[in-house]
């Protein structure tokens, strides 16, 4: 069964691409508009990744990051984040929330092909 | 939204939903609180820069990287959210929705772009805000080491906490090894004694001696996201100085969780699929197809007579109308679209006429069919326009009438019974009859002894070519006039409607079907051909004896209790044969501000009907709207009445004869 991966970003056009490009690479994907959208696919559909955006209406990426590693079963769970290169205090809060990784916008598909190769076995 | 949907049309689309918010939000600013609509302007423009350089909109995200770093100012707290910056904002928006629509830079646009960013380094305290650094194309690696094999040495001591921010040694380890060849070798001198051991920190360190062609740069790349809190150092093997060895890793910088808590009031947006149009069109039009074949089965059943067919067709009858019920709700869309473009055409004008004027919109969820949403934006642009030049008086002189110094446009969307009432109501100074009267008496449209009522003054303004306006201003006045309204809402099949109280203010209400792809109509027969009249036009049906047209000496006109009206005599018109019946019959119908009549054979019922648009052969058929097949499976034409008129009209100035001058003596009649 192919993996998992929860894309959680505001903007359509991101997740358009993410999605393609991950299940181009045999991935499954989840989609989620916001990080409450997020949350709430999280509690239903198990994933085994997780990429979002930072800056989200409602729930955003920073709490998103803290809910999910407060979560017993996303604990160790790869969780990577869209920066973008202005952003560097708002990168290092994510990893103070927990982020695994991050990648930084624009990045071509590849990269984020070889990012989910890295943190899914 | 389809799979095969290509992410930059994607984006393009957000791109347009976003500037539209942005001007949502700025046109709302003083309305809520001003925290959140700042987080919500910056989140747009970071969603417009961010997925911008992803699809290669490079000049967009470049642009919007400015505003975007004036507004991290606001919420920051260094900079007012000032009356200046908001219209820099909208500025902005427009700036970047022409780049959208233009492909190419263009002189005026790069002009336009200057201002604002000259304008934005204004506002930050500097002339120039920096050139944003270009957001950095995709590295590609370009190692001075790549190419020749080298051998490394690598420490790596893990953040003890790494397992708990997801990463797992091992993947690292498995990310060296597909450098090159590997030998690893774990220590585990630093595991504590058992008592101490949490089970998720990870105690072991490892050392790795790596043959690659691979550079410094790619093996960092590895640990690129546990650099922060582990220790790792790289050498190479031939040339390790042991003494001044580098510990490449910090201690984690422990930046303090900010302001990132904003209160969201914003709604959950609604979870929808964006389809295009055309699919709808035609998911229309197959729904309209059948329905009609539908009908003929029906007719088909009832003649059998058979009980055994009777009943399943009775059950598709149910079916196919449900479905196109559903089928035509999916067209249907909230009115608030369209009302909401207005509060920046408000916003506007009011500030280029110097005028303060409030605009509260109502019924924003009350649904339209989009072709009607579509077409009704014109007027009403119109109409608002209107009220802000004309309707709302000045500052001064609404304080000397005494009334609130700020005006008030009410828009509001209603619906009653299978109609949508939209109406445009202002506060302003309300029609004048008297210059009204005046000028309709100057051009000779009413009598100048006539009395008429308020009603009949107020339809005056549907006259073409009629203005009272005393000049003609930037906002109106420039000849597209009510008339045009009335015959773009006519063409939606829904009428115009004027209240208005002198020193209250003007209503003008639009009354709208709430669907185009039905028609109410009348069907007549004209030797043995079906039309279809739409229903709302018709006033009533007159008789017309044969003797009395040739009574009239030729010419079509037909006295409605003791009025003239003139006819257009549809077997004259469309050249069929055959003689007309002994009693035929004149449907009247609305036209302007006349009464018109269609003479056919016979008037044979009421139609709600489907209306299937014409093919690309009949494009030239320029009298009708669109066909529909009735239940026999015949085809009928849905008759414009408008085109009809205009049709008649030519044909009676070419033919040089007098006998269908309708037009004429619709104007000698009115």
């Amino acid at each position: 069964m192919p993996a998992t991966i929860m894309t959680a970003d505001d903007s359509a056009s991101m997740r358009r691409m993410i999605t393609f490009t991950l299940q181009q690479a045999g991935y499954d994907v989840v989609e989620a508009i916001d990080g409450k959208e997020a949350l709430k696919r999280l509690y239903s559909t198990p994933v085994q990744m997780l990429i979002t955006d930072l800056n989200m209406p409602n729930v955003d990426g920073i709490e998103l990051i803290e809910c999910v590693r407060a979560m017993p079963q996303y604990k160790y769970l790869p969780i990577i984040m869209l920066t973008t290169e202005s952003e560097e205090a708002r990168k290092q809060q994510g990893r103070a929330a927990g982020a695994s990784g991050w990648i930084i916008k624009p990045f071509r598909g590849e990269q984020l092909v070889a990012l989910a190769k890295r943190f899914i076995r | 939204m389809s799979p095969e949907t290509n992410p930059v049309d994607t984006y393009l689309l957000e791109a347009e939903d976003l500037l539209e918010q942005i001007e949502q939000i700025v046109l709302g600013l003083h309305e809520h609180g001003d925290t959140e609509a700042v987080n919500q302007l910056f989140r747009a423009f970071h969603t417009i820069k961010g997925s911008g350089a992803m699809f290669g909109f490079d000049r967009i995200a470049d642009f919007t990287h400015h505003i975007e770093t004036v507004l991290d100012r606001v919420r920051d707290g260094v900079l007012p959210l000032s009356r200046e910056l908001t219209e820099l904002i909208l500025a902005a928006r427009d700036h970047i929705h022409a780049m959208l629509s233009a492909p190419h830079p263009t002189g005026a646009l790069d002009e336009a772009r200057e201002r604002i960013i000259a304008a934005l380094g204004t506002l930050l305290g500097r002339p120039e805000i920096n050139e944003p650094t270009p957001p950095p194309r995709p590295p590609h690696h370009q190692d001075p080491k790549a190419g020749r094999s080298t051998i490394w040495l690598i420490r790596f001591h893990p953040d003890p906490d790494l397992m708990v921010n997801g990463t797992n040694p091992v993947w690292l380890l498995d990310a060296l090894r597909a450098l090159g060849a590997c030998e690893v070798t774990g220590h585990a001198d630093l595991v504590p004694s058992l008592e101490d051991i949490q089970p998720d920190r990870c105690y072991i360190w490892w050392e790795v001696r790596l043959e690659t062609d691979a550079g410094r740069d790619a093996i960092r790349d590895v640990f690129i996201f546990v650099e922060d809190g582990s220790q790792i150092q790289i050498d190479e093997a031939d040339e390790i100085p042991l003494a001044a060895r580098q510990v490449l890793g910090e201690v984690r910088s422990n930046t303090a969780p900010e302001n990132r808590q904003a209160t969201h009031k914003q709604q959950v947006a609604d979870s929808t699929v964006r389809v295009p149009a055309e699919k709808l069109d035609s998911l229309v039009n197959l729904v309209g197809e059948l329905v009609m074949n539908q009908s003929r089965l029906t007719q088909a059943a009832a003649h059998f007579g058979s009980s055994e067919l009777a009943s399943p067709v009775e059950e598709i009858e149910r079916l196919v109308a449900e479905l196109r019920d559903n089928v035509l709700g999916i067209r249907m869309m909230p009115i608030g679209r369209t009302f909401s473009r207005f509060k920046r055409l408000v916003h506007d004008l009011s500030a280029e006429l110097n005028k303060e004027i409030d605009l509260i919109t109502e019924g924003a969820d009350t649904e339209l069919d989009k072709t009607v949403l579509d077409q009704l934006g014109d007027p009403l642009v119109h109409l608002i326009r209107n009220c802000i030049d004309h309707g709302i008086e000045t500052r001064e002189d609404r304080e000397h009438c005494g009334k609130p110094a700020r005006g008030t446009i009410r828009l509001s969307a209603l619906h009653v019974g299978s109609n949508v009432v939209v109406s445009i109501a202002d506060d302003g100074r309300g029609l004048d009859t008297s210059a009204i009267r005046a000028k309709a008496v100057e051009r000779g449209l009413i009598a100048p002894d006539a009395s008429p009522s308020d009603r009949e003054i107020f339809n005056l303004v549907f006259v073409p070519g009629f203005s009272t306006a005393r000049a003609v201003t930037e906002v109106s006045g420039r000849g597209v006039g009510m008339d045009v309204v009335r015959r773009q809402i006519e063409a939606l099949r829904g009428s115009v409607a004027i209240e208005s109280q002198p020193g209250r203010g003007t209503k003008i209400s639009l009354t709208l079907p709430l669907t185009l792809a039905i028609i109410d109509g009348l069907l007549v027969e004209v030797e043995r051909e079906l039309f279809i009249l739409p229903m709302v036009l018709v006033t009533e049906n007159v008789e017309l004896p044969i003797r009395t047209r040739s009574r009239n000496n030729g010419r079509n006109i037909v006295a409605v209790r003791g009025e003239l009206v003139p006819y257009i005599d549809l077997r004259e018109l469309f050249g069929m044969s055959g003689r007309p019946p002994e009693i035929g019959k004149v449907v009247i119908v609305r036209h302007e501000d006349t009464r018109v009549g269609v003479a056919v054979d016979r008037v044979v019922g009421t139609h709600q009907t489907v209306i299937q648009s014409l093919g690309r052969l009949y494009r030239s058929v320029e009298v009708a709207s669109g066909a529909t097949i009735m239940g026999d499976g015949t085809v009928s034409l849905i008759l414009d009445i408008t085109r009809l008129i205009h049709f008649a009209d030519r044909r009676c100035r070419t033919q040089e004869t007098r006998r269908c001058c309708v037009s004429e003596a619709v104007v000698s009649d009115g």
